[in-house]
């Protein structure tokens, strides 16, 4: 059973846990052109790498970011949004 | 047959005709150049050498052929589709699989079976109907059905489902059927082959030469060939390869899991479905089950299998057939599903001159085998997209006119 590390549950099932994509900063919709909201609503780089996303522990409903390796599912970190690893 | 086997281990010559040719190396040109020697890839190749006089190309294979997700899937072919773009592409496919044996001159083992998706709830019902009345009214055959059809279709199935997940009609697709996918792979790569086309396999792409955004040549792990044209049919790695050019696109990879069952007696004469359970299944010539599931919940470019699918399989398996729970699972694998936003691929040209995309094919790539052959063959042909698939460029993101497919398998819906 694969195990990911809820910063305030701890170690947990990771059929627990909910994916929510890629943490990304969110232009404003009323400055940016169409075309650029578009590319941040559709497009991604998605090839294989560290990346940081959003997670959430569904029992507790807590969201918190981890870093993962999408190539060899190794989860790096997990740590709540804004804290500094 | 032992003594012929064994003749046949011991000879240093392959005694047996192989497939396709091993070209020894690479040519420093050609005129197309086909990323991925999958389904989708040969049977391009093999269009454009039969039906456009192209045979200058080179197939570029990674691993080997027929071990991507060609030979991965669960070998499901039908075109009960939810959009009309889907239908019509779909439809156009399930016409040329039927005589797709007789073209290339191999038993595919093209067994149409009927294909059932059960309703298990009354929205799924409506979801049905409509399905249905779009799929006639491009003149495919689908229908609903009421349990008992399905019942008489497939009498060992557990009508309730564990007494939780009554069954209340299904859509029956009749043209639904299976055949054997690793062949489909060396049937169009035999065609390509005869015709002229080298299928290198072994051959990693490292990365793609563009000079003002046009493509000019492919550097491999076997050295460099300049190419004006580009095929990129690479199903789960398309992100790799769209990072080279530095193209960005919805594609996001889920590793798709399926499994088999040890052979038994003959039992299951259609395929079943069931969204609900998210179970796909049927039973093949040699009489083994092969069965799929949903996709794995978060994104990973690997082909790792997992328990958790395995049992949460096993255990829906169970409620539709209760009878089969001391039959052994023999076989559980993966392939990496390229899904999109929308649920319908992204094909045809793109913003680089000369790179086309044959991508996003996610959970229903097998069935479009034929028919992404022959339009990307006219796309890269005639470098215009082919009329069919005019609906499924990379552009329609920017443009937001999304195709909304949600007759995918193995889609929650």
């Amino acid at each position: 059973m694969k195990l990911m590390t809820c910063p305030i549950n701890g170690s947990r099932p990771i059929s627990e846990f909910f994916y929510g994509g890629e943490l990304r900063s969110m232009p404003d919709p009323n400055m940016v052109t169409d075309e650029v909201w578009a590319d941040y609503v559709f497009h991604r780089n998605n090839a294989p790498g560290i990346k940081c996303e959003w997670w959430c522990h569904i029992p507790s409903n807590s969201w918190f970011i981890a870093e993962r390796n999408t190539l060899t599912d190794e989860i790096i970190h997990t740590y709540l949004w804004g804290e500094v690893v | 047959m032992p003594f012929r086997l064994l003749k046949f281990a011991l000879s240093k010559e392959h005694p047996e005709p192989r497939m396709f040719r091993q070209p020894d190396r690479l040519k420093s040109n050609y005129d197309a150049v086909i990323i991925g020697g999958g389904g989708h890839g040969l049977a391009a190749a093999y269009y454009l050498a039969r039906d456009y006089d192209i045979k200058n190309i080179a197939v570029l294979e990674r691993g080997y052929i027929g071990g991507g997700n060609t030979g991965r899937n669960t070998t499901i072919i039908r075109s009960n589709y939810l959009t009309p773009e889907g239908v019509k592409f779909y439809d156009e496919s399930v016409r040329l699989w039927q005589d797709l044996s007789q073209d290339f001159d191999l038993n595919l083992f093209y067994s149409n079976r009927g294909h059932f998706t059960l309703a298990h709830t009354d929205s799924s019902l409506r979801t049905m109907r409509w399905r249905a009345e779009v799929n006639k009214h491009f003149g495919i055959d689908s229908e609903l059905v009421d349990p008992s059809e399905v019942q008489k279709a497939c009498p060992m199935i557990d009508m309730t489902c564990g007494g939780h997940a009554p069954i209340l009609g299904a859509l029956y697709h009749a043209p639904g059927s299976i055949a054997r996918h690793d062949a489909v792979a060396w049937g169009y790569g035999r065609g390509a082959d005869l015709r002229g086309v080298e299928i290198h396999q072994q051959t990693e792409v490292l990365g793609i030469q563009i000079e003002s955004d046009r493509v000019t040549g492919i550097e491999t792990s076997h050295g460099t060939i300049s190419t004006p044209r580009v095929l990129c049919a690479v199903a789960g790695f398309t992100p790799r390869i769209l990072d080279m050019v530095g193209l960005r696109s919805p594609i996001q990879i889920h590793p798709l899991q399926a499994m088999v069952s040890e052979p038994m007696k003959p039992w299951l004469d259609p395929i079943i479905v069931s969204g609900s359970l998210h179970v796909y299944v049927s039973q093949t010539a040699r009489g083994e089950l092969v069965m799929g599931a949903s996709l794995d919940p978060y994104e990973l470019h690997s082909t790792r299998s997992t328990l958790d699918f395995a049992e949460g399989l096993a255990a829906h398996m169970l409620e539709l057939f209760p009878f089969l729970s001391h039959v052994k699972v023999v076989r559980q694998w993966a392939g990496m599903a390229d899904m999109t936003p929308d649920f319908a691929p992204i094909m045809g040209k793109t913003a680089i001159e000369g790179f086309y995309l044959d991508a996003g094919w996610g959970t229903w790539g097998f069935k479009a085998t034929p028919v992404c052959g022959k339009t990307m063959a006219y796309t890269v042909a005639n470098d215009r997209n082919h009329d069919l698939i005019q609906d499924f460029s990379l552009s329609r993101f920017e443009r937001y006119e999304l195709v909304g497919e949600k007759g995918a398998a193995s889609v929650g819906h």
